[in-house]
C-alpha cells in the first residue's frame, strides 16, 4: 500500500527580551548557574508574576508576520506537572485564549509554493535545566532559564514530507530572526522543534495514529528524524501492526528514534486560568503600533531584489538569509550603482571572508561604503577585477579604504598604451619560438602572451588594452 | 495601668505626648507574652530581638518628629506572610525551616510605617481550616475559654490581639479566616476588597480569594492599620490602582439615613439562638442609629459552600505543587527515585486537611471534570457576584451574622470536615464576590463567649464599613471587653 506521511510541527522560540517573562531577571545565556534568578523565578512561597510587556509585543510581531489573527482577549493558564526543573510545579502558559490563531506561512518546495497553516501562537515561560553528574550520582538544577519567555508556534498537520517539514522550519526560523525577536540558535535551545508524524494510506482523509518526536536540535536532525520515523511507521503498518501514540526521542548518534519509556500514559496537565494574572486585552491601537515595527520579511525582500536589482533568484536567496546581510548588500548596491557586481562581491569574497573568520555581518572590517568604492574603482578601470581581489584582502586585513591601498601598494591599473606597448614588445622579444608557433596557427597561444604580459606588470595591466596591442602586434 | 490593653490610637497619643516609649510598650507586650503564651499558643515564632531594634528606631523617629502611622506599635503577623530572615512556616511541617529572603509587601509597609513586629502567629496549615487546629505547631487556644478554639485560620493573630500579646495583627482571609477568628475572640477583623492590599509575599492558598487584612482591638485601630497597608502594588497583577481613602476619617461619622440590607438567606435554621438574638439586637442598634434595615435576598447564597470548596482547593492544589522537596523546605530523606521523593516528601510534609484539599482540587481540575466543577463553579461565582452588585444598588451595607455558633471546643469538629466547613458559611461569600467585610463584637453568650456581627459593602467601600462598624461599636457597648487570663 502507498502511504502518505502527515506532519505537524511545534516550535518553541525563546524571545530576545532583556528580562524574563514574569520578573526582572536577565535572560542572558551561559551565566553561572542560578545567578540569573530571584524569588519569583525560583518559585519561592508568596511570590507573584507580573507580565513583561515586551514579551507580548515580540509575540505579536511573530503573529503578524505569519498572518495570524490576534485575539483581543488573552488569558494565561497554569499547566500543572511535577519536574525538578519546574520550580512552581506548574508552567504559566496559554490555553483557552492564546495570543493568536489561524495564520500561515508560504514555503517554496521543489520550485513550487506551498501554504502551511499555523494553528496558534501562544506565550509561556521556559523551565530550568537539570545537570546530571552520573559519577556521584547527583542531579543539579540550574534555574537561569526558568522564566525566559517563549512563544510556541503550532502548525496545522499540513506537511507531507520531511523536506516540507524542514522548509517550514527554515521559514519560521528566518522570520523569527528577521523580526529580531529570537536569535534562532538551535544548539543553545533558543529555537526548538517537536514533530508529530503519522502515516495514512494515500487518498484517505482520516489521519493515522501519530508519534511525537523530540530531541532534534538541528534542521538536519529534524529532517533525519522524520525520515526515520516515516520508514519505521511504514514498517510497522506493512507488517500489519499498529502505530502506538507515544513520545519518541531522536537519537542523533544512532540515527533512530526510540520510545520514551514510562511516559506513555497521557499527562493530565489540569489547565486552569492562572488566578495570579488578569486577562490581557490587546487593543487595535496596540496591534497597529506593533505593525509599524515589522520589517520587510525575507520572502518579500527576495522578490524585490530579483525585480529591482535584476539578480537571479538564487542570488537573492543567498543575500536575504539574514537581515544584516541583505541590508549590507542593498547599501553596497545603491552606493556603487551596479547591483549585479555588488551581488557577486557580497556573495563571493565578502561571505567567504566572513565565514572563514566566523564573523557576523556587523563585525566585518569592510564596510559597505568601502566595498562600493572598490567596485567603482573596477568600473572606472582604476583596478582590474583580479587586482580587486588583492585589494579586498588588504581592505579586510587593514580596514583601510581601497584608494589608499591601491596607492600605497602601487596596484593602480596600467592603462597607458605606450607604456604597455613596451612591455608587450619585451614579452614578444623573449618568446620568438611561441610567436612562430602562433603564426603557424596555434592561436591558443594568444592567452599565453596575455598571461606573460600580466605577469610582467604584476597583474596591473588593463587586460583590454593588452589584448588590443597584442592583436595588433601579432598580426603584423 | 496595663498598657498592653490599650489600642493603637491610645498608645500613639501616649507616645506623641512622651508619656511612654515604644521600648516600654514592647517590653510590656513581651512580658504579657511570657505570662500567657504558654496557655494560648498564639505565636509560632517570636521576633524579640528584631522587635526591640524596631522599637528603638521608632522611639528615635518619634523624638525626631519622623513618626509613621504605626510608629512604635507592636504588631503580630500571621505566619503565612514572608518576613526577610525570619522563619515563615505556614503552620506546616513542609516549611518548618523555611526562611524567606524577602519581605512581603505588607511586612515592608508595616516596617515603613514604624511598626514593631513581635512575631509570626499560628494558623491552620496553609490557612486551611477554621480552628487553628491543623497547625503543625499545636492548637491555639481561645483566650475567652482555653478549652475552645480561637477560630481560624488566623486564630493565632486573633488570639494574640484578644490576649494583648500584641496591639494589632495581620491575618489573611480566604473564606473567613480573619473574620471568623476575630468573631470568636471578640476583636475587630476586616477582609478588604480583593486587590486592595498586596498579596505579594503572602503564601498563596487560593489566589483568587486570598486577601490580607487587620485584626484589631477596635474599629479605629482597624482604620489605622488599613491606612498603613492598603494600596496598589506593582508586584501584583491583581492589585488595583484605586485611590486609597483616609480610612480614619470615616471613624465617628453617623449613619443616619443609611439603608442596611439584611439578607434572608443568612438567617437559616441551625443558627445558635444566642448568636441569633445578638445579631437581631445589632439590627435594632443600627435602626436606633438612624439606619433603615430592610430584608433583601442574595439568591445564590446556598451555592457558596459548594463553589468555595471547588475553587479554593483547585487553586490550592496548584499553589502547593511547589512544595516538592527540591529547592527548599522539608524533604523526606531516603528517596529511591524522583517520584518516590515527591511522594514521600509530600505525604509526610503535609497534614491531613491540606492533603484532603489538594486531592479535592486535583480531582476538580482533572480533564473530563474541569467543565463540570471548576468552570461551572466559576460561572456560579459570577452570579453570586451579581447578587451583591444588585444588592448594593439599593443598600449602603449588608448586615449578617459572622458565624452560626460561638467558638466550639477543641477537637469537636476535627473528625467532621463538613461540619468544620460550615462554620465559614456566612463569610465565604465576600471572598467569592471580592467585596469587603468587617466583623465587630455584638454580644456575649451566657457562658461569656464573644459573638460578632458582620457588615459587608461594595468593592472598595472599606470606608463605609469603618463608618458603620465604628458607629455600631460606640453604641452597642461591647467594645474593649477583655478575657481574664
Amino acid at each position: 500500500m502507498d502511504y502518505e506521511p502527515v506532519i505537524g510541527l511545534e516550535v518553541h522560540a525563546q524571545l530576545l527580551t532583556d528580562t524574563k517573562i514574569f520578573c526582572g531577571c536577565s535572560t542572558k545565556f551561559g551565566e553561572e548557574p542560578n545567578s540569573n534568578t530571584c524569588p519569583i523565578c525560583i518559585g519561592l512561597p508568596g511570590v507573584l508574576p507580573v507580565l513583561n510587556r515586551k514579551v507580548v509585543e515580540y509575540a505579536m510581531r511573530m503573529a503578524m508576520a505569519t498572518h495570524c489573527r490576534i485575539n483581543e482577549r488573552n488569558t494565561f493558564a497554569r499547566k500543572n506537572y511535577f519536574y525538578p526543573d519546574l520550580p512552581k510545579g506548574y508552567q504559566i502558559s496559554q490555553y483557552d485564549h492564546p495570543l493568536a490563531e489561524m495564520g500561515y506561512v508560504d514555503v517554496e518546495i521543489n520550485g513550487g509554493k506551498k501554504r502551511i497553516g499555523i494553528t496558534r501562537i501562544h506565550m509561556e515561560e521556559d523551565a530550568g535545566k537539570l545537570i546530571h553528574d552520573e559519577e556521584q550520582p547527583l542531579s543539579y538544577v540550574d534555574l537561569n532559564r526558568a522564566g525566559v519567555p517563549l512563544i510556541e508556534i503550532v502548525s496545522e498537520p499540513d506537511m507531507r514530507s520531511p523536506e516540507e517539514g524542514a522548509a517550514y522550519l527554515r521559514r519560521l526560523h528566518e522570520i523569527l530572526v528577521y523580526l529580531e525577536i529570537c536569535d534562532g540558535n538551535m544548539e543553545e535551545g533558543s529555537f526548538r522543534c517537536d514533530a508529530n508524524v503519522s502515516l495514512r494510506p494515500k487518498g484517505r482523509e482520516k489521519f493515522g495514529t501519530r508519534a511525537e518526536l523530540k530531541n532534534m536540535n538541528s534542521f538536519r536532525n529534524v529532517q533525519r528524524a522524520l525520515e526515520y520515523e516515516i520508514v519505521r511507521q511504514r514498517g510497522v503498518l506493512e507488517k500489519g501492526g499498529v502505530v502506538v501514540q507515544e513520545t519518541r526521542l531522536w537519537d542523533d548518534y544512532q540515527g533512530i528514534t526510540h520510545s520514551m519509556r514510562g511516559k506513555e500514559e497521557a499527562h493530565d496537565y489540569r489547565y486552569f486560568p492562572d488566578p495570579d494574572l488578569v486577562d490581557l486585552s490587546i487593543s487595535k491601537a496596540w496591534i497597529e503600533e506593533i505593525a509599524t515595527t515589522i520589517p520587510e520579511l525575507p520572502m518579500e525582500k527576495r522578490k524585490r531584489f530579483v525585480g529591482e536589482y535584476g539578480i537571479p533568484p538564487y542570488d537573492a536567496g543567498v543575500l536575504t538569509t539574514s537581515r544584516a546581510l541583505a541590508d549590507f548588500y542593498e547599501k553596497v548596491a545603491e552606493l556603487c550603482g551596479n547591483p549585479k557586481i555588488a551581488s557577486n562581491w557580497v556573495m563571493g569574497d565578502f561571505l567567504a571572508y566572513l565565514n572563514e573568520n566566523k564573523l557576523e555581518v556587523s563585525e566585518s572590517p569592510v564596510k559597505p561604503e568601502a566595498l562600493a568604492d572598490m567596485i567603482n574603482l573596477i568600473d572606472n578601470g582604476t583596478i582590474s577585477g583580479k587586482i580587486a581581489k588583492e585589494v579586498f584582502e588588504a581592505m579586510w586585513k587593514s580596514g583601510k579604504h581601497p584608494q589608499d591601498i591601491i596607492e600605497k601598494k602601487g596596484l593602480k591599473q596600467m592603462a597607458d598604451a605606450g607604456e604597455l606597448e613596451k612591455v608587450v614588445d619585451d614579452v614578444l622579444t623573449a618568446n620568438p619560438k611561441q610567436i612562430k608557433q602562433y603564426k603557424a596557427g596555434k592561436e591558443q597561444l594568444f592567452g599565453y602572451f596575455v598571461g606573460q604580459t600580466m605577469k610582467a606588470t604584476e597583474g596591473k595591466a588593463n587586460p583590454q588594452i593588452v589584448n588590443d596591442i597584442l592583436k595588433k602586434k601579432l598580426s603584423e | 495601668m496595663d498598657i498592653t490593653r490599650l489600642t493603637i490610637h491610645e498608645l500613639t497619643e501616649l507616645l506623641r505626648e512622651g508619656a511612654t516609649t515604644s521600648i516600654e510598650i514592647t517590653e510590656s507586650v513581651f512580658k504579657k507574652i511570657e505570662a500567657v503564651e504558654e496557655r494560648v499558643n498564639a505565636y509560632i515564632t517570636l521576633t524579640k530581638d528584631e522587635a526591640f531594634k524596631m522599637a528603638e528606631k521608632a522611639d528615635k523617629d518619634i523624638r525626631e518628629g519622623k513618626a509613621g502611622a504605626l510608629s512604635g506599635i507592636p504588631v503580630a503577623v500571621k505566619d503565612n506572610m514572608c518576613m526577610k530572615g525570619v522563619k515563615t512556616t505556614c503552620g506546616s511541617h513542609i516549611l518548618e525551616n523555611f526562611i524567606p529572603p524577602y519581605d512581603a509587601t505588607v511586612v515592608r509597609k508595616l516596617k515603613e510605617a514604624g511598626a514593631v513586629i513581635t512575631g509570626k502567629t499560628n494558623l491552620d496549615e496553609f490557612a486551611m481550616g477554621s480552628s487553628t487546629e491543623t497547625s503543625y505547631f499545636g492548637v491555639t487556644r481561645n483566650p475567652w475559654d482555653l478549652e475552645r478554639v480561637p477560630g481560624g485560620s488566623s486564630g493565632g493573630s486573633a488570639a494574640a490581639v484578644a490576649s494583648d500579646e500584641c496591639i494589632a495583627a495581620l491575618g489573611s482571609d480566604t473564606g473567613g479566616s480573619i473574620r471568623q477568628p476575630a468573631a470568636h475572640c471578640g476583636v475587630v477583623g476586616m477582609k478588604p476588597t480583593y486587590g486592595r492590599i498586596s498579596r505579594y509575599g503572602l503564601v498563596a492558598f487560593a489566589s483568587s480569594l486570598d486577601q490580607i487584612g487587620p485584626i484589631t482591638k477596635d474599629v479605629e485601630d482597624c482604620a489605622i492599620m488599613m491606612n498603613g497597608i492598603a494600596g496598589y502594588d506593582a508586584n501584583e497583577s491583581t492589585s488595583v490602582p484605586e485611590k486609597v481613602s483616609d480610612y480614619r476619617a470615616f471613624v465617628s461619622r453617623d449613619i443616619e439615613g443609611w439603608t442596611v440590607g439584611i439578607p434572608k438567606e443568612y438567617f437559616i435554621e441551625g443558627i445558635d439562638p444566642e448568636v441569633l438574638s445578638s445579631v437581631n439586637n445589632a439590627i435594632k442598634t443600627m435602626e436606633a442609629l438612624g439606619a433603615e434595615c430592610r430584608e433583601i435576598s442574595l439568591p445564590h447564597t446556598e451555592y457558596c459552600v459548594a463553589i468555595y470548596y471547588i475553587i479554593a482547593p483547585s487553586e490550592a492544589s496548584s499553589n502547593l505543587a511547589r512544595y516538592d522537596g527540591v529547592r527548599y523546605g522539608f524533604r523526606q530523606k531516603g528517596e529511591e527515585d524522583l517520584l518516590d521523593m515527591y511522594k514521600t516528601t509530600r505525604s509526610s510534609g503535609f497534614g491531613a486537611e491540606v492533603k484532603r484539599r489538594i486531592m479535592i482540587g486535583t480531582y476538580a481540575l482533572s480533564s473530563g471534570y474541569y467543565d463540570a466543577y471548576y468552570k461551572k463553579a466559576s460561572q456560579v461565582r459570577m452570579l453570586l457576584r451579581n447578587d451583591f452588585d444588585e444588592a448594593f444598588r439599593t443598600c449602603d451595607i449588608i448586615l449578617t451574622p459572622t458565624t452560626p455558633t460561638p467558638a466550639f471546643t477543641i477537637g469537636e469538629k476535627m473528625d467532621d470536615p463538613l461540619q468544620m466547613y460550615l462554620s465559614d458559611i456566612f463569610t465565604l461569600s465576600t471572598n467569592l464576590a471580592g467585596v469587603p467585610g468587617i466583623v465587630v463584637p455584638c454580644g456575649y453568650t451566657e457562658g461569656g463567649l464573644p459573638i460578632a456581627v458582620q457588615f459587608m459593602a461594595s468593592h472598595f467601600e472599606e470606608g463605609k464599613l469603618i463608618q458603620a462598624a465604628s458607629a455600631f461599636e460606640k453604641n452597642a457597648g461591647f467594645a474593649r471587653r477583655r478575657p481574664e487570663l
